[in-house]
C-alpha cells in the first residue's frame, strides 16, 4: 500500500513537473509570438488607421477604413511625390527579367558543367565560387563608375536606366546557383541523354527536350531566390538610379523615412504592406522549397 | 585557357561534333555583329578616356571571338553569355577597385589631365589696364543689344550678345552711315541710344556677355569695354599653369595645379597616388580614429548579430521540438512571420516604432517608468537599436535551420544519454549542440559574413548615426565598414571620395576573403569539387 502511495506521489510530481513545463514552454511562446508579431500587427493598424500620424497612431485603429491606401494610389498629391505603382511596377519588371536571364544564363552553364568533361572545369568552378565572396555590393564604387562610362557611350546602359541595373546584377547570376543547379543535373542519369544522343539527338535538344522539364524543382527554386534578392536589393539600385520615375519601391518606400516621415507614417504604411505583399505570397506557397534553398547556402537579403 | 571538349557520352557517330554548313555561316556572322559593335564600343571608350574598361572590353571580346571560333572550346559556348556578364560586371568591378584604391579619383579629381587642362584654359578674365574699346550701345523694340566697339586705332566692331564679334563696315549686316566719330548713326532694327538714356540700361548692359567662343567682351565702364582673355596659359615644356592675371606659376601637385602657396586651382585631375590611401589610414589620426572604431563595431555587430541569432534560434527550435507539444506547427508559423517581410521594409517598420519622441515604444516606456532610451541620438542606445532590430531580422532564420537540424539527431544518442544517467542540460550541451554545431557551422560563417556587410539595417534604419564627432569624413557611431564606403563615394558632405573608398574596400575584402576561407574549410566544398571529378 505505501509503496503504491509513494508511487502516486512520484507521479504526481512528475506530473506537476511537466504541467509546470508546459505552462512556462507556452509563456515563452507567448513571449516570443508579441516580439515577433507586434511590428508586423503595428504596421497593418497603421495602415488601416486614416489619417494617423506616428504620434497619435493606436494599436486598435479609430474608424478603421482604406483611406491611406486610396491616398497613396489615387491621390495625386501623393502620387506626383511618391509615384507607388510605378515603383511596385519597376521592382517586379526589374526582378522578373533579371530572374528570366539569370536563369537562362546558369541552367545552360550548369548543363556544361555537369556533362561535358573538360580541362580547368573544375578550376573553374571554384573560380566562379570565389568570385562571389565579393558581391557588387563590396564593390559598389567600381560598379557605379563602370556603368557610368558605359553611359557615356550607350546611354540606355548607363546610370538611371533599368538596363544598367539589370547588367550589375547579373554579374551576380553565376555564382552559388551555378553548384545548386549542377549538383541536380548530377543526379539525373546520363543514361537519359546517352539513349537520346544514341537516337541522333543533338545537345541542345536533350538540354531543352529531356533535361530542363527534370530541373523544374531546381530551377523553381533559383527563380525565387534570384527574385527577392533583387526585389530586396535597395543599395545598388540605389546608387545607379537617380530620379523617381526609375525607383524601385525599395528605394521609393526610403524617400518616406527622409521627410516627414512621422506625418505620413499611414501612408508609409499602407505603401509597406504593399510592397511586402509579392514575397510574402511567394513565401508562403514555396516555403518548403525556399527553406530547401536556404540551407544550402544562400542567404536572403 | 587550354580546354578541350569531349562530350561524355561514348561517343556516337554524333551531330554535335559537326557542323553543317549554315550553322557555320550564322555562327559567323554572328561573331561579326558582335566584332563589328565591340569595336565601336571600344573606340568610343578610348575617345572618352575610359582606358581601363577600353583594355577590358577588348580583352572579353578577344575570349568571345576564341570560343566562337575555336572547336575545342564547344563546352565554353554553353556559358558564354554567363561568364562575359561575370567578366564585365564582376570581375572587371573588382579589378578597376584595386585600380581606383590607388588613385585620388574623385571630387575635384574626376577628369583626366588633358580634360582638367582643357576646362583650365576655358577659364577666361577681363584683363583691368586694356580697355580696348570705347562702345556705343543699340536697342531693339523687343529690347534686345547691339553694341559697336570702337578700338583705339579707331577700327569699328559690330558686336551681338553671342554671335561671332565682326569688324562692320557701313552697308554690311544694316550699318549706317557713320558719323563724325566713326560710329553708325543706325542700325536696322536697333536704336541708338545717347549718352543720357544709355545710363538707364547700364546694369544690363554690363552683364552682356558679347561675342562668341575664343573671343568675349564686356563693357567694363561708361567709357571702355575689354575683351575677355584667357586666365591660365599652359607651359607644355615646364608642365606648369601661368596665372596671366597675377603671374602667379602653378605646378602639378597630388593631381592639381598648385601654387607655391598651396592654392590649388579647380578642377583637379587624376593621378596615381600608390598606396597613399592606405597610409592616410596609418597617419592621419582625424581618419585613423574613426576607422579603429568602426573596424571594432563591424567586427561586434556582426559577432553579436550572429550570436544573439542563433542564441534565440537554437533555444525556440528546442523548446518547441517536442512533437507531442499542442499547437506547436501554430507557433512556430506565427514566429516565422517576419522572415517572410522583405527586411528592409521592416527595417523602417521599427525605425517608426524607436522614434525617441513619438515611437510607440517609448511613449509606452514613458508611461510605464517614465524613461526610455535615446535610441537615435545616444551611442550606445543606438548600437543597442540596431542588434535589437537585426535580432528580431534574423531569429527565425536559425530557428528553421535549427530545427531542421535537431530531427536529423538521432533519437538513439538521448536514449544511451539517458541510460547513462544524463540529465536534460548535460544531454544538450555534450550531444545536441555539438552535433548541431557540426551541421549548422557553415552557415553561421555565412551569415557571419553577410551581417558584416549588412549595409541595410545600418542605412536604412539610423544612417550610421549619430555621427562621431571631430572625424576627418563623415562617419558615424554605428558605421560599419560598407557603410563607410557608401558614405565616403555617394553621401559625403565633402563630395565623392572614391579613391579612398575603394581603399577601404580593399580592406573589407580581406576580412572576407579570411573569413570565406575560413569557412571553405568548414564546408569542404573545395574536396567536394574534386572528389566529383
Amino acid at each position: 500500500m505505501s509503496s503504491s502511495s509513494l508511487l502516486q506521489d512520484l507521479r504526481g510530481s512528475r506530473r506537476r513537473q511537466r504541467q509546470v513545463k508546459l505552462v512556462l514552454t507556452y509563456l515563452f511562446a507567448a513571449v516570443m509570438i508579441v516580439f515577433a508579431l507586434f511590428p508586423v500587427v503595428w504596421i497593418l493598424s497603421a495602415s488601416l488607421n486614416p489619417g494617423n500620424t506616428l504620434a497619435t497612431q493606436t494599436l486598435i485603429p479609430r474608424n478603421a477604413g482604406l483611406q491611406n491606401f486610396e491616398m497613396l494610389l489615387t491621390d495625386s498629391a501623393y502620387t506626383q511625390a511618391y509615384p507607388f505603382t510605378r515603383w511596385l511596377f519597376n521592382s517586379i519588371k526589374l526582378a522578373g527579367l533579371t530572374t528570366l536571364c539569370s536563369i537562362s544564363i546558369t541552367t545552360a552553364a550548369a548543363y556544361a558543367f555537369s556533362r561535358f568533361r573538360f580541362r580547368q572545369r573544375h578550376n573553374m568552378l571554384r573560380g566562379i565560387l570565389l568570385i562571389q565572396m565579393f558581391p557588387s555590393l563590396l564593390v559598389m564604387v567600381a560598379v557605379f563608375l563602370l556603368i557610368q562610362q558605359i553611359g557615356n557611350v550607350i546611354p540606355a546602359l548607363g546610370l538611371n536606366t533599368h538596363s544598367g541595373l539589370i547588367l550589375a546584377y547579373l554579374g551576380g547570376a553565376m555564382g552559388i546557383n551555378i553548384w545548386l543547379m549542377k549538383g541536380y543535373f548530377d543526379s539525373i542519369p546520363r543514361e537519359i541523354d546517352e539513349s537520346a544522343m544514341v537516337d541522333g539527338a543533338t545537345h541542345w535538344q536533350i538540354f531543352t527536350r529531356l533535361l530542363v522539364p527534370l530541373m523544374r524543382p531546381i530551377i523553381v527554386v533559383v527563380a525565387v531566390l534570384s527574385f527577392i534578392f533583387v526585389y530586396s536589393d535597395f543599395l545598388i539600385a540605389r546608387i545607379l538610379l537617380k530620379t523617381t520615375e526609375q525607383y524601385p519601391m525599395t528605394v521609393g518606400l526610403y524617400i518616406f523615412t527622409s521627410g516627414q516621415f512621422a506625418q505620413q507614417w499611414g501612408v508609409f504604411a499602407a505603401g509597406a504592406l504593399m510592397g511586402a505583399l509579392p514575397i510574402v505570397i511567394i513565401y508562403l506557397i514555396l516555403q518548403d522549397q525556399i527553406v530547401g534553398g536556404l540551407t544550402q547556402g544562400a542567404v536572403k537579403g | 585557357m587550354t580546354t578541350q571538349a569531349q562530350a561524355t557520352a561514348p561517343k556516337p557517330p554524333t551531330r554535335s561534333g559537326s557542323t553543317t554548313v549554315s550553322q557555320l555561316v550564322s555562327r559567323l556572322v554572328l561573331l561579326a555583329l558582335i566584332d563589328a559593335f565591340a569595336s565601336w564600343f571600344i573606340l568610343n571608350l578610348w575617345s572618352q578616356d575610359s582606358l581601363v574598361l577600353a583594355i577590358a572590353t577588348a580583352l572579353v571580346t578577344l575570349f568571345i571571338n576564341v570560343v566562337i571560333l575555336h572547336k575545342n572550346l564547344y563546352p565554353l559556348r554553353w556559358m558564354l553569355v554567363g561568364l562575359v556578364l561575370l567578366g564585365l560586371f564582376a570581375i572587371y568591378p573588382i579589378l578597376y577597385n584595386v585600380y581606383v584604391s590607388t588613385t585620388n579619383y574623385g571630387f575635384g579629381h574626376l577628369l583626366t589631365k588633358e580634360q582638367a587642362l582643357e576646362r583650365l584654359e576655358g577659364t577666361m578674365y577681363l584683363p583691368e589696364e586694356a580697355g580696348a574699346y570705347t562702345w556705343t550701345a543699340y536697342i531693339s523694340q523687343a529690347g534686345e543689344f547691339a553694341v559697336w566697339l570702337q578700338s583705339a586705332d579707331g577700327q569699328g566692331f559690330l558686336a551681338l550678345p553671342d554671335q561671332e564679334i565682326a569688324p562692320g563696315q557701313p552697308g554690311e549686316r544694316g550699318v549706317g552711315e557713320l558719323d563724325s566719330d566713326g560710329i553708325p548713326v543706325t542700325i536696322e532694327g536697333y536704336e541708338r541710344l545717347s549718352r543720357l538714356t544709355v545710363l538707364r540700361y547700364i546694369e544690363e548692359l554690363g552683364q552682356l556677355s558679347l561675342g562668341q567662343a575664343e573671343r568675349i567682351a564686356r563693357i567694363t565702364s561708361l567709357d571702355s569695354a575689354s575683351e575677355l582673355q584667357p586666365l591660365y596659359v599652359y607651359d607644355p615644356a615646364e608642365d606648369v599653369i601661368v596665372n596671366q592675371q597675377t603671374g602667379v606659376v602653378y605646378s602639378p601637385i597630388e593631381g592639381a595645379f598648385t601654387s607655391s602657396r598651396g592654392e590649388a586651382l579647380t578642377p583637379g585631375f587624376q593621378i596615381s597616388v600608390g598606396l597613399d590611401n592606405f597610409r592616410q589610414f596609418l597617419r592621419s589620426p582625424a581618419l585613423q580614429g574613426p576607422l579603429v572604431r568602426i573596424i571594432l563595431w563591424n567586427f561586434a555587430f556582426a559577432f553579436l548579430s550572429v550570436g544573439m541569432t542563433f542564441a534565440l534560434g537554437l533555444t525556440i527550435a528546442v523548446v518547441f521540438n517536442d512533437r507531442t507539444l499542442r499547437g506547436r506547427k501554430l507557433i512556430t508559423t506565427l514566429l516565422l512571420i517576419p522572415y517572410t517581410i522583405p527586411s528592409l521594409i521592416t527595417i523602417m517598420v521599427w525605425r517608426g516604432m524607436l522614434n525617441p519622441e513619438i515611437g510607440i515604444i517609448n511613449r509606452t516606456l514613458e508611461a510605464l517608468i517614465g524613461w526610455a532610451p535615446p535610441w537615435f541620438t545616444d551611442p550606445f542606445w543606438a548600437k543597442a537599436a540596431v542588434l535589437l532590430v537585426n535580432l528580431w531580422l534574423g531569429f527565425p532564420y536559425f530557428m528553421l535551420i535549427c530545427s531542421g537540424a535537431l530531427q536529423a539527431v538521432s533519437p538513439d544518442l538521448y536514449n544511451a544519454a539517458e541510460v547513462d544517467g544524463a540529465n536534460t542540460w548535460q544531454r544538450f550541451w555534450k550531444i545536441t549542440l555539438p552535433l548541431l554545431l557540426v551541421a549548422v557551422g557553415p552557415l553561421l560563417v555565412a551569415s557571419f559574413v553577410f551581417n558584416f556587410n549588412n549595409f541595410n539595417i545600418i542605412f536604412l534604419f539610423i544612417e550610421g548615426g549619430p555621427p562621431i564627432a571631430g572625424a576627418a569624413t563623415e562617419a558615424g557611431h554605428t558605421d560599419i565598414l560598407i557603410s563607410y564606403v557608401y558614405n565616403l563615394a555617394f553621401a559625403g558632405g565633402r563630395g565623392a571620395q572614391y579613391g579612398l573608398a575603394a581603399a577601404i574596400t580593399m580592406v573589407i575584402f580581406l576580412i572576407v576573403a579570411g573569413l570565406t576561407l575560413f569557412q571553405f574549410r568548414f564546408t569542404r566544398m573545395w574536396e567536394e569539387v574534386s572528389e566529383n571529378v
